[in-house]
């Protein structure tokens, strides 16, 4: 199996073996849980607020899992590796990223569809949520890879990622949102899927300068 | 060893004025050495004294200050060498054969998985994780890396650490064959592995 | 002038007359700028005297920008030609940016709060130039947090390069949320419509930041030169 295929399998079974995709999933849920215990339950109030705020869980369960994502990797030697093998590391980076994004990304946006249903978010808009979440997800991982390469050697760098990430962070969130909230649907899912591949193509590129770097 | 045949383009290893620094700190200057085909390359010096920082170097992983490091006779650049470093590049929740696996992908090798199992003694715990392994079988795990993918230039950290008599016996098995297919071995210890290095480099201080 | 620059010795000396005559000379237009602006300037027809606080503003948002863009020149060049003093540019231009970029939002939301009745408003300009001030912060937080000076110098450039991508798409972005959120009603202010009696004040306000933009970074290179230089010396003298 070719460097691409066999990284993208290992991180996809050490995501899932560990249970640790358990984890975001559950901060996800643990997040729109809060929502309306926070503005009441006020079914038109939630009906607006709640397909954003689902966004603002799906970004902030995404932004956890960062921080341990290159620094495990620098620290066990694996970073080395991946450097001495013959396959460029952007492409593994890319790897690691796709993994991250179908182990993590798509259960989040799948699991986006009964927390927009428990935000009382219309029914038959929950296909283009979770559509747009997983869009979204692509996004958010693409810069993520970034933020995660930049912040490798900082020990309990979870605070300075999020600084980092966030401000990339904009732009999907402000056409993710509008998606959900079933504004200007056809412009914003475009440019949205331009942010998502976008960060997709230059967010392994960044982040594989910035390891070399990390493993100097 | 029967996996792989030997090098056939005699490669061989030239370090030229080398000089490295870490944290803006110079740690050796002018360094110069070269080692051609069967060489077994010891480096010694005290802690901190830059022996891994040599190999990182070599291995391209450091950028040096100054000199020039170059490999002779290796067909593919991307394919010269393996670095065996301090840190064994394991992960905790992986067994054996996943590790072995992902090797082959990322270096392009096409190994055997059980040859190498039993070679380095670790047959008994292939569908184990990492995590239940000694220290031992880990080193030893981290030693499979070289024999999944051909390389003619090794870079050994402190290879022999935490291996016990027997896995000592099995690097120096594995150090003569590569020897013997024509490799080079470059090993940075603290004390000397019983193999009769052709070159010792003194990293100075 | 770069190449004559990139040689320390020459910035050392170059930088230790400059300094000085730039704080002097935004000193100067200061002088002159302020009083101009505040006393000798036509009221805005509509906002009357609280149109002033442009002058403090809007030079604050231009030279928040015109700051990134020169973080990004000087962290191109460290990152291709290995530059050090481009690196040390990059790292001492970054917090002079950020106060301007906090000026701009401090004035602007002061502005806000006599024309548009509130202290804050999520225009999309202002917007824009909060998630500037977050990109200067998280800039700003790396190189403190990497210890190894060339590395966080290499990292931080490319924090900046993906930054300064980034930066255009969130004001398309903003610019596009908000005219999604707030039809036209909300009024433009201090945008195309400057009198020309008013831009005499503006500019002489804007070159004033500039000036004081040079010397407070000038200053800050030089103490990284001179801090470098004393450490160096203190593992010197460990080592031997």
């Amino acid at each position: 199996m070719s460097a691409f295929g066999v990284t993208f399998r290992r991180e996809l079974a050490l995501l899932w073996g560990g249970g640790g995709a358990l984890a975001p999933l559950g901060y996800f849920f643990g997040a729109t849980m809060l929502v309306p215990l926070a503005m009441g339950p006020d079914r038109a109030l939630l009906q607006t607020a709640g397909p954003p705020l689902v966004w603002i869980a799906a970004a902030l369960a995404v932004l956890a899992m960062l921080e341990r994502l290159f620094q495990s990797d620098l620290e066990d030697g694996s970073l080395d590796q991946m450097l001495l093998s013959p396959a460029p590391l952007e492409l593994i980076v890319l790897a690691k990223g796709a993994a991250l994004w179908v182990g993590i990304g798509v259960p989040l946006a799948l699991a986006g569809a009964p927390a927009a249903i428990a935000l009382q978010a219309p029914i038959e808009r929950l296909p283009l949520i979770v559509f747009s979440l997983a869009l979204g997800a692509a996004a958010f991982i693409g810069v993520g890879l970034v933020g995660a390469a930049l912040t490798a050697s900082v020990k309990r760098g979870g605070v300075l990622i999020a600084l980092i990430v966030l401000p990339f962070f904009a732009p999907p969130i402000i056409f993710g949102a509008a998606v959900a909230s079933g504004e200007d649907v056809v412009a914003a899912l475009s440019i949205l899927g331009g942010c998502a591949l976008g960060a997709a193509a230059l967010g392994p590129i960044a982040a594989a300068a910035a390891l070399r770097l990390q493993a100097e | 060893m029967s996996a792989r045949g030997p090098f056939q383009d005699k490669p061989s290893l030239r370090v030229e004025g080398l000089t490295l620094s870490r944290g803006g700190r110079v740690l050796f200057e002018d360094l110069s050495f070269a080692a051609g085909p069967g060489a077994y390359v010891e480096v010694q010096g005290s802690n901190g004294s830059g022996k891994t920082s040599l190999l990182r170097a070599i291995a391209g992983l450091l950028r040096p200050r100054g000199g020039r490091i170059e490999f002779d006779g290796v067909e593919d650049q991307a394919l010269s060498l393996h670095y065996l470093a301090h840190a064994n590049a394991l992960k905790r929740e992986a067994s054996v054969r996943d590790h072995l696996r992902y090797w082959a992908g990322l270096f392009g090798g096409a190994p055997s998985e059980d040859f190498v199992a039993q070679m380095l003694d670790l047959g008994r715990v292939m569908k184990l994780p990492v995590r239940v392994l000694s220290q031992g079988q880990a080193r030893r795990l981290a030693l499979a890396r070289l024999v999944v993918a051909p390389r003619p230039v090794w870079l050994l950290d402190e290879p022999a650490a935490a291996l016990d008599d027997a896995g000592r016996a099995v690097l120096n098995e594995l150090i003569a064959s590569h020897r013997a297919n024509g490799g080079i071995a470059v090993a940075a210890v603290h004390e000397p592995l019983g193999v009769a290095p052709s070159l010792v480099v003194r990293v100075p201080r | 002038m770069f190449a004559f620059l990139a040689n320390p010795a020459r910035f050392m000396a170059f930088s230790a007359w400059a300094t000085p005559v730039l704080f002097v000379g935004a000193l100067v237009l200061f002088v002159v700028g302020i009083p101009w602006a505040l006393f000798y300037s036509p009221a805005d027809y509509q906002m009357g005297d609280t149109a002033r606080i442009m002058y403090v503003h809007v030079p604050a948002a231009w030279w928040s920008m015109g700051v990134f863009a020169f973080m990004t020149g000087a962290s191109f060049v460290g990152l291709v030609w290995r530059h050090v003093l481009a690196d040390v540019a990059a790292r001492a231009a970054a917090p002079v940016g950020a106060v301007f970029a906090g000026v701009c939002l401090i004035t602007g939301s002061l502005w806000g709060a006599p024309t548009w009745g509130t202290w804050w408003e999520w225009d999309g300009r202002m917007t824009s130039m909060l998630v500037l001030f977050v990109t200067y912060l998280g800039y700003i937080g790396l190189w403190a947090s990497i210890e190894d000076e060339e590395r966080a110098a290499r990292l931080t450039a490319i924090l900046c390069l993906v930054g300064a991508i980034n930066l255009p798409i969130v004001k398309f972005s903003v610019d596009w949320w908000s005219t999604l959120h707030q039809p036209a009603s909300i009024m433009r202010s201090g945008g195309s419509a400057v009198h020309p009696s008013m831009l005499g004040p503006l500019l002489t306000m804007a070159g004033a930041y500039l000036l004081l933009f040079g010397a407070l970074t000038l200053m800050n290179m030089r103490a990284t030169i001179f801090r470098r230089r004393v450490e160096s010396a203190a593992m010197r003298k460990a080592q031997s």
